[in-house]
């Protein structure tokens, strides 16, 4: 059987894909047997011209990580949808938009002001600002138009699969490597992971059906070790959250994040959420309840952290 | 005019080209170094909960989310006036000593060694990792293998993940060290410090004892003389996770020192409008363009920076490497860009040695790893050193902890207008009227800025996602030439 052609790309992500994908350790050997890396600019010299080169369909599997912010990624996503057979979107930001996500809350006149202008380090009287055309004494330099909203690869392109997580932990990148090297490849747009239900499925903390008074910040309390965050005040997003990962953030104290996107069937992961904290609330009384979520500060942040360009909300109208 | 593209460069985190123009001589008349990419995180953590912060901005990088997250973590001590208990600190040190080990391991190996052990202008095919193990041995190779693997372990027995740890809280930890734990990182950190004596052994051998390399590494093309900023403890020794900051002048006289609160009366940030990346530079000196020596602001952060801007080393082996590195390449400081291969490594057998003093600390296995803060929270700055240099996360809050502002001065970012001065001079010194453009050509001048270890998803944190680096020659009329 000839080798499988993979390529690996990153678009606006912040390489922690790559170094999830290196996690599978000494079982990269075990991959390097059946597939060639013919493009992967952490690691080896290829070129974008290269890749530029090659008929279409000519790679087997392209494991496309990072959310679509700027003009070069979505003709990079273009490109290596043409190019590929099976395109998978890898991790959170490729597949829910992920943290940079959360940039959907301003527009790109605020970044910039904000990176370029107002920040108390830079110093640029004269309003200099990055163009995506600039005449150097030498010739034009371009840089990639930065969009005003940022989109999920699927929101892009077509996909075939997506594997969750920010990044996708070990146990999950090798659960879609192995269908891919034995050739055992799910239906077109399932999400590969590890478990089909709630992180509270891969979590070892006990439920008591317990409901709360009142909400926490992580900062405010150190919780008992066994029982459930929620059931404790705490923000745990696992209820919300789809399976897979082992629930490795309540075993470590601290609450899911919700960084798997939403579990099978549901379509909106902060809705979802708001409702499952909702429902947690030790009242009747409208005035106490309202005192109890006061206590909940920036909502669409936490109940968003990883998927606001994917949600219902999509952004935030700026006026 | 002629027109050279690089693009991507690669063999580093995020996205980067470089144009590179050629006057009707065939000579260079000027190069740039372009980073493609921005992702706003200054603006859109504002609103977000300030405790929220270790886990939101080590999303800037997944290379080396450990330093944003402490980092962040620190600078949350200081938003909430909380002193961690002395356990809390000394495991936060720990891991980041763990996570030194695996950095400087994939820097080495992975992305700068190909250049070394296979050689500038190996076929493009073999320069990487898998042709650095078949030359090395499956031994060796299996040795960075694991040291890597074991050593992400410990970030993720103490962190929660491997990736995008989650134990940050100001005022301390979310999880402690039991004795079978410790007893396990003691062991690590044993083969840890092996390894990094047998990775010094590999670059004695391959480069110190190999003369052509020696005298690249030495050569002007790769020489730049600025000033260098760096942590240091109260012995002035090299830190990577408290102290104050210190930098020395071109002379290696000590120029500055300041306490990390203290950043914005040293540090300021020029914009130009061909980059979504900014240059920092020393606010004292001033912005006098990409030009070295005593009268430029510019400056240099990562392990050469680091070493040249200490007294030396805090632990006995990494303390003798220290004193052979400046023995053998003429005294303090070095200004050799390629030495930083080397400095990197010295860091690499301090960090083991440190993990192994942590790991064998009475105190690390304490329960007492949190303090709740009590004060209202307002404003903080937390510095570290990344593996890629000074670190800094600054933030401001409400009275109930939601950020109001942030800014973020990364590791990375320091170097980028040396970064650009490298390339430049690289290749005007390599490329010669008449002379072909090789790959291998481009090769060494993109071996220019890999010593510099680059993570440009770090560095535009501020915009969108990371690109790897193009290399573009254009000619005199500014057509393109030729691409990579």
């Amino acid at each position: 059987m000839p080798k499988l052609k993979l390529a690996l790309y990153w678009a606006s992500s912040c390489g922690g894909c790559e170094i999830g994908q290196l996690q599978i350790g000494t079982k990269l050997l075990q991959l390097a047997a059946v597939a060639d890396i013919v493009f992967w600019p952490v690691a080896i010299d290829v070129k974008y011209k290269d890749v530029e080169a090659m008929p279409d369909k000519s790679i087997d599997v392209c494991l496309f990580n990072g959310s679509i912010r700027t003009s070069e990624q979505e003709h990079m996503a273009k490109m290596l949808r043409d190019k590929s057979n099976v395109l998978i979107s890898y991790g959170a930001c490729a597949c829910n938009g992920g943290i940079p996500g959360l940039a959907n809350f301003y527009n790109r006149d605020m970044i910039f002001n904000r990176a370029y202008i107002e920040t108390p380090s830079t110093d640029n009287a004269g309003k200099t600002m990055p163009q995506t055309s600039f005449q150097s004494p030498q010739g034009v330099l371009t840089l990639p138009e930065f969009y005003e909203t940022v989109r999920s690869l699927a929101q892009t392109v077509d996909v075939d699969y997506f594997v969750p997580g920010c990044p996708p932990e070990e146990r999950t990148t090798w659960l879609a490597l192995e269908a891919l090297i034995e050739g055992k490849l799910p239906p077109k747009g399932t999400v590969i992971s590890n478990n089909v239900k709630a992180v509270c499925d891969d979590c070892p903390r006990k439920k008591n059906v317990k409901k709360v008074k009142s909400f926490y910040r992580t900062f405010q309390m150190v919780p008992e070790p066994e029982t459930c965050l929620l059931e404790q005040g705490l923000i745990c997003a696992g209820i919300a959250t789809r399976g897979g990962c082992g629930a490795p953030c309540p075993q470590a104290n601290m609450p899911c994040t919700g960084c798997y996107g939403a579990p099978e069937g549901v379509i909106d992961q902060g809705a979802h959420l708001l409702g499952a904290v909702a429902s947690v609330i030790d009242s009747t009384d409208p005035d106490e309840i309202k005192s109890i979520i006061d206590n909940i500060s920036d909502p669409a942040g936490t109940f968003y952290r990883y998927s606001l360009p994917v949600s219902l909300l999509r952004r935030a109208k700026i006026k | 005019m002629k027109r050279i593209t690089i693009d991507p460069i690669t063999r580093l985190e995020g996205h980067g080209k470089i144009e590179i123009f050629l006057n009707d001589n065939g000579e260079v008349a000027n190069t740039y170094f372009q980073v493609p990419e921005l992702r706003g995180f200054e603006k859109f953590c504002e609103g977000r909960l300030a405790e929220d912060m270790p886990q939101i901005t080590q999303r800037i990088c997944g290379v080396c989310p450990e330093a944003h997250h402490l980092a962040s973590t620190k600078a949350l001590d200081a938003v909430f006036h909380v002193d961690p208990p002395g356990p809390a600190k000394k495991l936060r040190e720990l891991l980041y000593s763990a996570f030194y080990v695996t950095d400087h391991t994939t820097h080495f190996y992975i992305l700068a060694g190909p250049d070394f052990i296979m050689g500038p202008e190996a076929p493009v095919a073999e320069r990487n990792i898998l042709g650095v193990i078949a030359k090395v041995g499956l031994e060796l190779g299996g040795a960075v293998i694991k040291t890597r693997m074991q050593n992400h372990h410990i970030v993720q027995m103490l962190g929660g993940r491997a990736v995008h740890p989650v134990f940050g809280l100001p005022g301390g930890i979310s999880k402690g060290l039991n004795e079978e734990e410790r007893k396990e990182v003691e062991v690590i950190a044993k083969e840890s410090v092996e390894f990094a004596k047998l990775s010094l052994q590999v670059f004695d051998d391959i480069v110190l004892k190999n003369k052509e390399y020696v005298d690249m590494v030495v050569s002007d093309v790769y020489t730049h003389k600025t000033y260098y900023m760096g942590m240091v403890d109260k012995n002035n020794k090299v830190n990577f996770y408290d102290g104050v900051m210190r930098i020395v002048d071109p002379s290696g006289k000590e120029f500055a020192k300041y306490e990390p609160k203290d950043y914005l009366a040293h540090l300021a940030e020029h914009v130009e409008p061909w980059s979504y990346m900014k240059f920092p530079f020393l606010k004292n000196v001033g912005w006098k363009g990409f030009v070295d020596g005593a009268s430029s602001g510019v400056f240099r952060v990562a392990p050469l920076a680091r070493l040249n801007a200490s007294d030396g080393m805090a632990t006995p082996l990494a303390q003798e490497q220290y004193e052979k590195f400046y023995a053998t390449l003429g005294g303090k400081p070095v200004h050799h860009t390629l030495a930083t291969h080397w400095a990197r490594l010295i860091e690499l057998l301090y960090a083991a040695e440190r993990l192994l003093e942590l790991s064998l600390d009475p105190e690390i296995t304490s329960p007492d790893i949190r303090k709740i803060p009590t004060a209202v929270p307002d404003e903080g700055v937390g510095i570290v050193e990344a593996p890629r240099g000074t670190l800094i996360h600054h933030y401001a809050t409400d009275e109930k902890g939601i950020i109001r502002k942030v800014n973020l001065i990364v590791a990375t970012l320091n170097n980028a207008a040396a970064v650009n001065m490298s390339v430049n001079k690289a290749a005007t010194s390599l490329f010669t009227p008449g002379k072909e453009i090789t790959e291998g050509l481009l090769n060494r001048i993109e071996m220019a800025w890999r010593p510099y270890d680059l993570c440009l998803a770090c560095a535009t944190h501020n915009l969108p996602g990371p690109s790897p680096l193009p290399i573009y020659v254009y000619d005199s009329r500014g057509k393109l030439i030729k691409k990579l």
